[in-house]
């Protein structure tokens, strides 16, 4: 079953669905919303669908889904046969949630930089700190991790709390927000960028194009 | 002085899609824009008013005492075009840098892979730069590029045909084959508005034909364009660009940014550049 994604291309908590859906090898129709400079978001239609006026919102016939957090959980548990993305398991599967709350930290701080580098919505005071103390959580977290053998957030298979935590890892640059201090966090992005199907969000390099082809720097 | 020479020219400050007042900056001097849906207003730190006028769906302002005339973009009042601002993008670089990149055509099969590029079609085909001399402007013409998906109204790949265009040191318009209309152009401008010499935001805005895409379609396939030059430009070094040939080894002989370089130093259009070894 497919489904529209209502989608702002400069938006990181769009990328989460549209990179989940591909790993998936679903393809969602897109519906472009001007979030920027047109306020499509706040337009009378939009807020029709979802009142609280926020992307992404991803719409299947009835059913009605906004927010990055839990439109990944559904694409998991409703289009992943193997369940690895969405664990059943009781224990994982709150460790999933734990780091879903994590990942919408992570959008309040390092996302909101990102917007104020970007497009000059202020950030909350704070946020350069905030981010930066989530960031080496997760790096120590990853690091024990890697200890054990685990490559990911949980367990030895990414999961939507992978996902949920890249997009406003791997745009960290773009807030102005160096990851050198974070090689665990920043091997665990390369090995995300090296799934099958991964897709690219502006901003993003892919994996080959790490290194500059015309003149040979990074 | 490098700013002496830059006040003179009109900038965009804002754009006319929704009224409201905003803080910026421009050419180091704090601003407040205000826009109600009709008329703007420009004012500094000091109180003191600057001109404006709205043209091409930006606010645009002149904070010297000889303003030089903003340049014509004819198409803009051809009916049936669509007008399309496409919002605004804050990029720590020089705002001659963001011109640069924007008449850069050789990395578009690198950084706009599968839109405006596809390796390992990267051949761009020779082409003609020269200044018009009877406008004092930088035209390259017969640029002839492979492109997988040109515009949001091209079904498929397509060669593709641009004109680019430098009217003012810190704009840039390109002309480029209309998808459904072989006969016009579509054109593509970049407003630059220079907040510092090391920091600037840019203001795309397009003058279309396209009875198919959404305007939201439209708007969001140049963001992404652009969002995907702009980490490109922020690690550019050094972040203020070279006029002196000698300063940076070119990586690749691109004509038009040569010609451009070289315009802005002849007519003194420094602010953003560096004229000597720093
Ligand atoms: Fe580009």
């Amino acid at each position: 079953m497919t489904f529209t994604l209502y989608n702002d291309v400069l938006d990181a908590e769009c990328y989460k669905v549209r990179l989940l859906a591909a790993l998936l090898g679903l393809s969602p129709r897109i519906a472009a919303v001007e979030a920027h400079p047109g306020a499509g978001h706040r337009a009378a239609d939009f807020l029709a669908l979802n009142p609280a006026g926020t992307l992404p919102v991803a719409a299947a016939g009835d059913l009605v889904l906004s927010g990055a957090p839990a439109i990944l959980v559904w694409m998991a548990a409703a289009h992943d046969v193997t369940d690895r993305w969405y664990p059943r398991d009781p224990g994982p599967m709150a460790q999933v949630q734990a780091w879903l709350e994590t990942a919408s930290a992570l959008a309040a701080t390092a996302g909101a930089l990102r917007r104020e580098a970007l497009l000059e919505h202020p950030a909350p005071s704070g946020a350069a700190q905030s981010a930066e103390a989530l960031l080496r959580r997760m790096e120590l977290h990853l690091l024990l991790q890697g200890m054990g053998g685990r490559g990911w957030l949980v367990g030895t298979h990414p999961t939507v709390a992978d996902i949920a935590c890249f997009a406003d890892v791997a745009l960290a640059p773009d807030a102005g927000i160096a990851l050198d201090p974070y090689p665990a966090l920043h091997a665990w992005t390369l090995r995300l960028r090296a799934l099958p199907d991964f897709l690219e969000m502006p901003g993003i390099a892919p994996l080959h194009a790490l290194v500059d082809p015309l003149t040979g720097h990074r | 002085m490098s700013r002496d020479h830059a006040v003179n020219d009109w900038y965009p400050v804002a754009d006319t899609v929704r009224p409201g007042a905003r803080a910026t900056r421009l050419l180091d001097t704090d601003l407040q824009v205000a826009w109600d849906g009709a008329a703007a207003a420009v004012t500094d730190a000091a109180g003191t008013a600057h001109p404006v006028q709205i043209r091409y769906g930006h606010v645009w302002t002149c904070l010297g005492a000889a303003p030089r005339a903003l340049f014509e973009i004819s198409e803009a009042e051809e009916p049936g075009r669509r007008l399309v601002p496409c919002g605004r993008v804050r990029v720590r670089c020089s705002p001659l840098r963001a011109v640069e990149n924007f008449l850069d055509i050789a990395h578009f099969p690198f950084v706009h892979k599968g839109i405006l590029g596809a390796e390992p079609q990267t051949e761009v085909f020779p082409y003609a730069v020269k200044i018009r001399e009877e406008v004092d402007e930088v035209w390259a013409t017969q640029v002839r590029f492979h492109q997988p998906q040109a515009a949001k109204s091209a079904g498929g790949a397509t060669e593709i045909r641009y004109e680019y265009r430098v009217p003012h040191p810190m704009a840039a318009v390109l002309y480029k084959t209309c998808p459904p209309r072989p006969e016009a152009w579509d054109v593509i401008a970049i407003f630059v508005q220079p907040v510092s010499e090391t920091e600037c935001i840019a203001w795309p805005w397009m003058a279309l034909y396209d009875d198919e895409s959404s305007h939201a379609e439209m708007v969001q396939f140049q963001q992404e364009i652009f969002v995907q030059d702009r980490s490109i430009l922020e690690n550019q070094l050094p972040v203020r660009l070279p006029l002196d040939p000698r300063m940076e080894i070119p990586t690749r002989a691109d004509l038009t940014s040569i010609a451009y370089r070289r315009w802005l130093k002849r007519r003194g259009a420094t602010y953003g550049a560096m004229t000597e070894a720093q």
